[in-house]
């Protein structure tokens, strides 16, 4: 058995590694003959986007088992420090967006463990009624950011920012989003973070500080939320403070809960869906009763946690996306 | 004496309030390298406190704990699990929903020698580093007769084998003292003397302190080598189990005195 896993496991990682090659090769072919239009390449991109913003989350509230209603403000924060960055840079070169992209990683990650060395020793309902207040205020600051630094434009919105965001760079970050987060809870940092979920007081038992893992785990799922901001920043080049209220949290909390706790595979899938059957359905219904996809929207969620309270995938994953132990004998 | 550190345990004058409850006073105990010790007493005595005092989830009202020499009474849980003091649970607590395996592997989790950019990328020390917890895992599994359960999710194991995998747990970082909080509770007979057997083939295989709270007599005079009793709170008698079992302060604790039963024989007369 034990022969027949060493061949396995790197055939399996050429196979991933194909599939994600020919998945990027034919959705650019796909644009350069204009079958995707350039509207449906933004929303890929959205797609993409929310992809990495929901794994971060998965990883807060999914793995680590810490309620969060203050994504969206780290994925704000991301996306206004990498478009001032850019800005106060101006040149338009793609590149430059790997700079903003790693103020918006950095300045979310230290925020994210200023605030969370605090509140992340209150649990569940508390701990979520505490980051919804990070959240409000975060959106305050950024109504009120203009009185300050004037080109982040407040209440009126922030426009000015280059649009350096394209597929390439979304689907870059997306992929390397997934390895990151699959490689990270498959080790033992990743063991010692679920354990806090199943059991804060065994945890500490068995000497998990569990204190610094919550933390850890905050930190890095909002650096991922500062890195989708970022990357949404510089897709649409026009920002808003109502695009980041505690409304956008509870989004990708959907995604994370719809596609199932714990489970990457299901926020990728939850993420793409929920991406392309808002803007999905707002081609498809006929003008009239266009307005009704805000109705058919909720209407499915309801069904789904009716149907599958677990989530789409519960805590199931892909086969590419299942860890293979190397000495596994068994 | 007080910094001698050929003792594994000396607590002095510990105490902890609950309100206007005292659940423990005055404690003072000293385990030396290798005993099996046990603690009794009746229900709400104070016992799984003196536990969660030793093990830092309750802080002291006041006195001290000295583990190996080290003041260890304001330390955190975590960080006292990884001096070396390992400990269960009454109600066994398990990562219900994670593999035989995972369970025992996140207790050596703190042992691990790479960090969070070696996890991202998988490098070369963490596939190291991975390959030394899964033996240590492996070998502690295989010890206590779970090896071919490793793959299985915790909780659905039988009880007697998620007792087992809790002590699994609680081995495999090697601590020098290990604290067990009824580990017979819910067994049947059967179950009690493979129990016995396990603990007294663990105390010598690790060579380890045992420190441990029974119910069930049967274990703590066939087992332990002093025997230290406990009612409301405090320490009403220790000695070797023969001792104890003849200590009329112990079988008034166990029993009620004589007075008491017949004030409460009337009581039942009345009624």
């Amino acid at each position: 058995m034990t022969s027949k896993f060493r061949i396995k496991r790197p055939i399996r990682k050429i196979k991933t590694i194909l599939f994600i090659l020919l998945l990027y090769i034919i959705i650019q072919l796909l644009m350069s003959f204009d079958i995707i239009n350039p509207y449906f390449q933004k929303i890929i991109c959205y797609a993409g986007i929310m992809i990495i913003s929901a794994l971060g989350l998965n990883l807060i509230y999914g793995f680590t088992g810490q309620f969060s209603l203050g994504h969206a403000a780290f994925f704000g924060i991301g996306a206004y420090a990498s478009a001032l960055i850019t800005r106060l840079i101006n040149i338009n070169h793609s590149l430059i967006l790997l700079v903003g992209l790693f103020i918006a990683a950095g300045l979310s990650g230290i925020i994210a463990f200023v605030i969370g060395l605090p509140i992340l020793r209150l649990r569940s309902d508390y701990l979520g009624i505490a980051t919804l207040g990070f959240g409000i205020i975060v959106k305050v600051l950024f109504d009120n950011a203009d009185a300050v630094i004037p080109i982040l434009g407040g209440s009126r919105g922030m426009l000015g920012i280059l649009p350096l965001t394209n597929f390439s760079w979304v689907y870059l970050f997306t992929i390397l989003s997934i390895i990151f987060l699959f490689n990270l809870i498959n080790s033992a940092i990743g063991r010692a973070l679920i354990s806090v979920r199943e059991d804060e007081i065994a945890a500490e038992a068995v000497g998990v500080n569990t204190t610094k893992y919550k933390t850890l785990g905050f930190v890095i799922g909002s650096i991922y939320a500062g890195i989708a901001g970022g990357l949404y920043a510089h897709l649409y080049a026009f920002l808003h403070p109502s695009n980041f209220d505690f409304l956008k949290s509870i989004d990708v909390l959907l995604i994370v809960v719809l596609g199932g706790m714990a489970s990457i595979s299901g926020s990728i899938v939850a993420a793409t869906l929920w991406v392309f059957l808002l803007e999905g359905l707002r081609v498809i219904l006929p003008e009239a009763i266009l307005d009704w996809r805000l109705v058919i929207y909720p209407l499915l969620l309801i069904l789904i946690m009716i149907f599958r309270p677990e989530g789409i995938f519960g805590k199931r994953e892909f086969k590419f996306l299942i860890y293979q132990e190397k000495s596994n004998v068994q | 004496m007080s910094n001698n550190p050929y003792i594994i345990l000396e607590i002095k004058k510990l105490s902890r309030n609950f309100g206007g409850l005292k659940a423990v006073a005055d404690f003072n105990l000293i385990l030396m390298p290798n005993e099996l010790v046990g603690l009794i007493g009746p229900n709400g005595a104070g016992k799984t406190t003196v536990f969660n005092l030793i093990t830092g989830m309750y802080k002291p009202t006041s006195g001290s704990i000295k583990f190996l020499g080290k003041e260890i009474t304001n330390l955190k849980p975590h960080q006292i699990a990884q001096l070396g003091i390992a400990r269960t649970f009454q109600n066994i607590r398990l990562f219900s929903s994670l593999s035989v395996l995972d369970n025992v592997r996140i207790a050596y989790s703190h042992k691990i020698n790479y960090g969070v950019f070696d996890s991202l990328v998988h490098s070369p020390k963490f596939n190291i580093g991975e390959k030394i917890i899964r033996e240590k895992s492996m070998a502690v599994l295989e010890i206590l007769g779970l090896a071919h359960r490793a793959s299985e999710i915790a909780r659905n194991l039988p009880y007697g084998e998620q007792r087992k995998l809790e002590i699994a747990r609680a081995l495999v970082s090697e601590p020098k003292l290990l604290l067990l909080d009824e580990p017979g509770a819910g067994m049947n007979p059967k179950e009690i003397i493979d129990l016995m057997e396990l603990i007294s083939f663990i105390h010598e295989k690790f060579n380890l302190t045992i420190f441990l709270i029974e119910h069930q007599m049967r274990v703590v005079m066939g087992i332990c080598e002093r025997v230290i009793v406990m009612d409301f709170g405090e320490i009403i008698s220790e000695g070797n189990p023969d001792e104890i079992q003849n200590d009329p302060a112990v079988i008034e604790a166990y029993l009620g005195s004589e007075r008491k039963c017949i004030e409460s024989e009337e009581v039942e007369d009345v009624a």
